[in-house]
C-alpha cells in the first residue's frame, strides 16, 4: 500500500493503494466513485471510461499512479450545480438507454469526442464510440444523442441512424 | 406459452444440479416487517397463474403486489417484479398512475425486495405487461373507487357524482375537493380485489399509451444509480472464488499458503469451495492467483463435435412421421438448420453484496428471480424464510441470463467466514464461464409444397434448444413439431431473451424463404399466400411496405429478405438489407421492423426494447458463439467473443401498430426473433449461397460457409 494523491473532479483526492491497482478500482473502491463500472477489465467494453486530461480512458487497464499529474473526470464530475452537460442532456432528450449499465463509458467517450470534434463526422463518431458496448443495443439512439449534443438537434428523416 | 412449459425452460435447466450445502445454522430471526401500508389490496392472481405450482410454491392465488397511498397521497407499488432496462419501473407506474387517477409523479414502485414484496416467481416469459400491468391496474382502480366511496361519506355525496383526477376527488356540486392522501387520513384501509373490473380502456387513455420518459433516467447519466455491483456496507471486504480448471471437475488437491501469508488476506475453505476475502479487491485477486489448486476434469464433448453429439444424445431417429402427406406434394425439401452456443453477456457481470447480522442474511444482488435466490440461499444455508432477504437494485441487464444465485450464494458463504459484508462481482471471464448459455440446436425440417404454393405438409424438429415458437403459424393441413430434450447437454443451459423463439424462427423462416424459391414465388407472396392469422399478416405487411419490399430487385451487392412470426403475444416481422462486398464480406444496411403486441404501454419505451432486440439479434445472426473444448470455454473474453458493436448497427426503422383494442402482451423478447432470418434470406437473394448455421458469417455448425464474416 502506498498513499496516493489524485486529483478527481476538480478535488484534490488521497488514498492509499496497492503498487499496480487498477484507476477503476480505486475509483470504485476508494474514493466511492461508483459511477464508473466494471464490464470486462480488459479495455474491450468502455463501461469504465473515465477522462484523463480530458481525453477517454479505460480506467480498468490505467494503473492509479499512472494518473497522479493527470486531472480525472468521472461520470460524477460531469453535472455542475445540478445542471447537466449537453452530452448528459442529450442522452435524457433521446432516450438513449436501456438497463443503463453502459451509460456512463458512453456519455465519457461521447463528452472527449465532442472536445476533440465540436461537430463530428459519421466516421468520427463511429471511431470514437465502436470501443464501448452497449448490449441492450442502444446504439442508434445513442449516435442520435451524440449528434443532438453537437448540433442541438437531430435530423430524424433519412438519417443514417433513425430513431429506433 | 402456459406457465408449466415456461418452467420447464426455466427451472429445469438452470437450477438443476447447482445446490450448494454448507454448515447448517439454525438461528431464527424475524423477517423484517413492510408495515405501515394505509391502502393494502390483494389481487385475485390472473387465470393464466392459478391454480399451478412452482418450485414447492403455490402461485399467488391472493396477493400479487401491494399499493400503498400514504398521508401525502404519495403512491407506492410493491411488486416482484424487477427492472432490467426493460422499462417497466415507468409502464407499470403509468398503468397504476391511469388507473388511479393519480399524477404520474406521485407513483413509486418497490420491486424485487423479498421483504417488502410478495411473492413472485420472476421477471421472465414477457409476462410483466399481460398479467402484472392488469393487476395492478385492478388494484389502482379498486384504491380509486375506495377513495371516492370514502369521500362520498364525508360529503354525504352519491359516489357516482363524484370526480377522480390527478390525485384528488372533488365534488362539481360543490366544488369540494379533497387530495387522495387527505381522504385517507393515515387509517388503515384494505380491501380485496374480486371480480372482473372494468378497466380503463386504451382508446381512453391519458398516462398509460404515452411516451413517458424512464423514470429515473437523470441517475443513469450522472452515475448515481446503484447497481447491485455498485451497493456498499459498512465494513464491507472483497471477495473472490476458485474456479475449477473445467466444467464437471473435482478438486485434487489445493495450496491456499500463499495466499495465507498475505497480510489481510482470509482463505475461506468449504469442501470444494475455495475462497479469499481481503480488504480491497485488488489485494483479493492477487491472493487468488496464489492459490495452487490441481482439478481432476474428465474427459467431455468439444464444440466440434457438438451437433452430432446433441442429435444422437437427443434422440433423433432419422425417420419422417408424416410420409403420406409429402409423398403427395409436388415440391418436397428436407433441410437442416443449426444454432450455436451463445452467452447473454450482460454488461453488468453477476454481483453480490451479502451481510450476516444475527443470523439474518441479507443480499443486494443481480437477479431476475430475487425469490428464486432467495429460495437458493435458504437451501444452501439451511435458512428458514424468514432469515433470508434479497434485495434487487436495477441491475445491469440479464436478457434471461440471471435467473440463478450463485454469485449471491457465494458471496454468502464467504460473509459468513469473513464476518462482515462481501462484495462479490464476477470477472467478465467468470461471467463467460460459469454462468449458463442459450442451449445449441439442431432444426429438421422436411415439408412439401404444390406448384401453385400451398403448403401441405410440414415436419419441425427440434434437438435440445427448445419448444419456443415451434409452431408454425402458417396454415398447412398434415403438420408434426417436435421438441427432443437432451438432458447430458454439455454446457450448462437455460433461459435467454426469446428461448428457443429465434432457433425455430430462423429454421422456419429460412425454409419458407427456399421453398419461395423453389416455386420462383416472391418470398413475401408465399407466406401471405399460407397465411390466415391476421395480425401476423398486417406485420409482414406493414413491414414490407415501409421497407418498400418488391421496388427493387436484389443484385450480387444488394440482397433483400423477409422474415416474421408470432411469440408469448407479439408479432413481428422484419425486411433486412444486406451489401456484399467484393471480399465477400457482409453488411446489413438497412432493417425495416414491424410490431404489434395489443395495446402499446409506452411507444418509446417500447421501440427501445424492440430496436435494442433487433441489435443483439445481429450478434447471435452473424458472429456470436461460445467455442469450447475439454471442459472450458476457449473464448471467454469480448476481444474473442463478438458482440454487435456500433459499426455493425445498420439503419434501423420499427414500425409499431398500436392495436388500442388488444389486451397488451409483453415486448423484451419477440423482438429478436426475425432479424436473423431475414438477414439469412437477403444473402441468399444476393449470392444465392444459402446459410442454415447461426451465426451465419463464421461458419458455425460443420459446415464451410461461402460468404465470410463482417469483420
Amino acid at each position: 500500500m502506498a498513499d496516493l494523491k489524485l486529483h478527481v473532479n476538480g478535488a484534490e483526492m488521497q488514498t492509499q493503494a496497492a503498487e499496480d491497482e487498477p484507476l477503476l478500482w480505486v475509483l470504485r473502491n476508494r474514493l466511492g466513485l461508483t459511477g464508473t463500472k466494471y464490464g470486462c477489465g480488459e479495455g474491450q467494453c468502455g463501461a469504465c471510461t473515465v477522462l484523463l486530461d480530458g481525453k477517454a480512458t479505460r480506467s480498468c487497464l490505467t494503473p492509479a499512479s499512472a494518473a497522479v499529474d493527470a486531472k480525472i473526470t468521472t461520470i460524477e464530475g460531469l453535472e455542475q450545480q445540478g445542471r447537466l452537460t449537453a452530452v448528459q442532456q442529450a442522452f435524457l432528450e433521446e432516450g438513449a438507454m436501456q438497463c443503463g449499465y453502459c451509460t456512463s463509458g458512453m456519455v465519457m467517450a461521447a463528452t472527449a469526442l465532442l472536445r476533440e470534434h465540436a461537430h463530428p463526422s459519421e466516421e468520427q463518431v463511429m471511431e470514437a464510440m465502436n470501443g464501448n458496448m452497449c448490449r441492450c443495443g442502444t446504439y442508434p439512439r445513442i449516435a442520435a444523442a451524440i449528434r443532438r449534443a453537437a448540433w442541438g438537434t437531430v435530423e430524424k428523416k433519412g438519417a443514417a441512424y433513425a430513431r429506433g | 406459452m402456459p406457465v408449466d412449459e415456461l418452467m420447464k425452460e426455466a427451472e429445469l435447466h438452470e437450477v438443476r444440479d447447482r445446490i450448494r450445502l454448507f454448515e447448517l445454522d439454525r438461528r431464527e430471526f424475524l423477517r423484517l416487517c413492510g408495515g405501515g401500508l394505509l391502502v393494502c389490496m390483494s389481487a385475485v392472481a390472473g387465470a393464466q397463474e392459478s391454480g399451478r405450482n412452482f418450485g414447492g410454491h403455490a402461485l399467488p392465488q391472493e396477493v400479487s403486489a401491494w399499493i400503498h397511498i400514504d398521508a401525502d397521497g404519495k403512491v407506492t407499488v410493491f411488486t416482484g417484479k424487477v427492472e432490467i432496462g426493460q422499462n417497466i419501473r415507468t409502464s407499470l407506474a403509468q398503468s397504476v398512475a391511469e388507473e388511479l387517477r393519480a399524477p404520474f409523479a406521485s407513483i413509486a414502485m418497490t420491486m424485487g425486495d423479498t421483504d417488502l414484496v410478495p411473492w413472485d416467481m420472476g421477471t421472465f416469459g414477457s409476462r410483466t405487461t399481460p398479467t402484472m400491468g392488469p393487476q395492478l391496474r385492478t388494484m389502482a382502480m379498486t384504491a380509486r373507487q375506495m377513495l371516492v366511496e370514502a369521500a362520498a361519506q364525508r360529503w354525504k355525496a352519491d359516489p357516482a357524482s363524484l370526480i377522480a383526477e390527478d390525485g384528488r376527488v372533488t365534488n362539481p356540486a360543490t366544488s369540494e375537493s379533497l387530495g387522495y392522501g387527505e381522504i385517507t387520513r393515515g387509517e388503515k384501509l384494505v380491501a380485496k380485489v374480486s371480480g372482473d373490473p372494468t378497466l380503463t380502456p386504451a382508446t381512453e387513455w391519458k398516462i398509460a399509451g404515452t411516451a413517458m420518459p424512464k423514470v429515473n433516467g437523470r441517475e443513469f447519466v450522472t452515475g448515481k444509480h446503484t447497481y447491485p455491483s455498485d451497493v456498499v456496507r459498512p465494513g464491507m471486504v472483497f471477495g473472490k472464488v476458485l474456479r475449477a480448471a473445467g466444467y464437471n471437475a473435482t478438486l485434487i488437491s489445493v495450496d491456499t499458503s500463499g495466499a495465507e501469508k498475505m497480510p489481510g488476506v482470509q482463505v475461506v475453505r468449504d469442501g470444494d469451495f475455495v475462497g479469499v476475502v481481503a480488504d480491497d479487491v485488488w489485494t483479493a485477486e492477487q491472493a487468488l492467483g496464489k492459490i495452487d489448486a490441481k482439478w481432476n476434469v474428465p474427459a467431455q464433448i468439444s464444440n466440434a463435435e457438438l451437433f452430432a453429439a446433441l442429435k444422437k444424445g437427443a434422440g433423433d431417429d432419422g425417420q419422417t412421421e408424416i410420409g403420406a402427406a409429402l409423398a403427395s406434394a409436388e415440391v418436397k425439401l428436407e433441410k437442416t438448420y443449426t444454432v450455436a452456443y451463445i452467452a447473454h453477456a450482460p454488461l453488468e457481470p453477476r454481483a453480490a453484496v451479502a451481510e450476516w447480522t444475527d443470523g439474518k442474511l441479507t443480499v443486494w444482488t443481480g437477479t431476475q428471480r430475487p425469490f428464486g435466490v432467495k429460495d437458493e440461499l435458504a437451501r444452501a444455508f439451511r435458512l428458514g424464510a424468514g432469515q433470508v432477504r434479497v434485495m434487487m437494485p436495477d441491475m445491469g441487464s440479464g436478457y434471461g441470463g440471471k435467473h440463478t444465485g450463485e454469485c449471491a450464494v457465494e458471496a454468502a458463504r464467504l460473509a459468513k467466514a469473513a464476518g462482515k459484508p462481501v462484495k462479490l462481482v464476477w470477472t467478465r471471464e467468470e461471467e463467460f464461464t460459469w454462468a449458463y448459455f442459450r442451449p445449441a440446436g439442431v432444426m429438421e425440417i422436411r415439408s412439401g409444397v404444390q406448384r401453385d404454393g400451398t403448403l401441405v405438409a410440414w415436419e419441425h424438429h427440434n434437438y435440445n434448444s427448445g419448444p419456443s415458437a415451434i409452431g408454425t403459424p402458417y396454415k398447412v393441413a398434415t403438420k408434426v413439431e417436435r421438441y427432443h430434450e437432451w438432458r447430458e447437454a454439455p454446457l450448462a443451459q437455460g433461459s435467454y431473451r426469446g428461448l428457443a423463439a429465434t432457433a425455430n424462427h430462423f429454421a422456419r423462416e429460412t425454409h419458407m424463404d427456399e421453398l419461395a424459391h423453389e416455386l420462383g414465388m416472391d418470398p413475401l407472396e408465399f407466406r401471405l399466400k399460407n397465411l390466415d392469422d391476421a395480425r401476423l399478416r398486417a406485420v409482414f405487411e406493414a413491414a414490407a411496405e415501409r421497407f418498400g419490399w418488391g421496388k427493387e430487385k436484389s443484385t450480387a451487392q444488394r440482397g433483400f429478405g423477409v422474415a416474421g412470426g408470432t411469440e408469448k403475444g407479439g408479432y413481428t416481422a422484419a425486411c433486412a438489407e444486406v451489401e456484399i462486398d467484393a471480399g465477400k464480406k457482409v453488411r446489413i444496411r438497412r432493417v425495416v421492423q414491424a410490431w404489434e403486441s395489443g395495446a402499446v404501454v409506452n411507444p418509446d419505451g417500447l421501440r427501445n426494447q424492440i430496436m435494442g432486440a433487433m441489435v443483439q439479434a445481429i450478434g447471435g445472426a452473424l458472429f456470436e458463439q461460445v467455442q469450447f473444448a475439454h471442459g472450458k470455454v476457449t473464448n471467454p473474453h469480448f476481444a474473442e467473443y463478438r458482440v454487435p458493436r456500433f459499426r455493425d448497427t445498420p439503419e434501423i426503422e420499427v414500425v409499431l401498430i398500436d392495436r388500442t383494442d388488444l389486451p397488451s402482451a409483453g415486448a423484451g423478447e419477440t423482438g429478436i426473433v426475425a432479424l436473423a432470418p431475414a438477414v439469412g434470406n437477403a444473402i441468399f437473394a444476393a449470392t444465392g449461397v444459402r446459410l442454415r448455421d447461426m451465426p451465419m458469417a463464421v461458419g458455425a455448425g460443420n459446415r464451410e460457409q461461402a460468404v465470410a464474416g463482417s469483420e
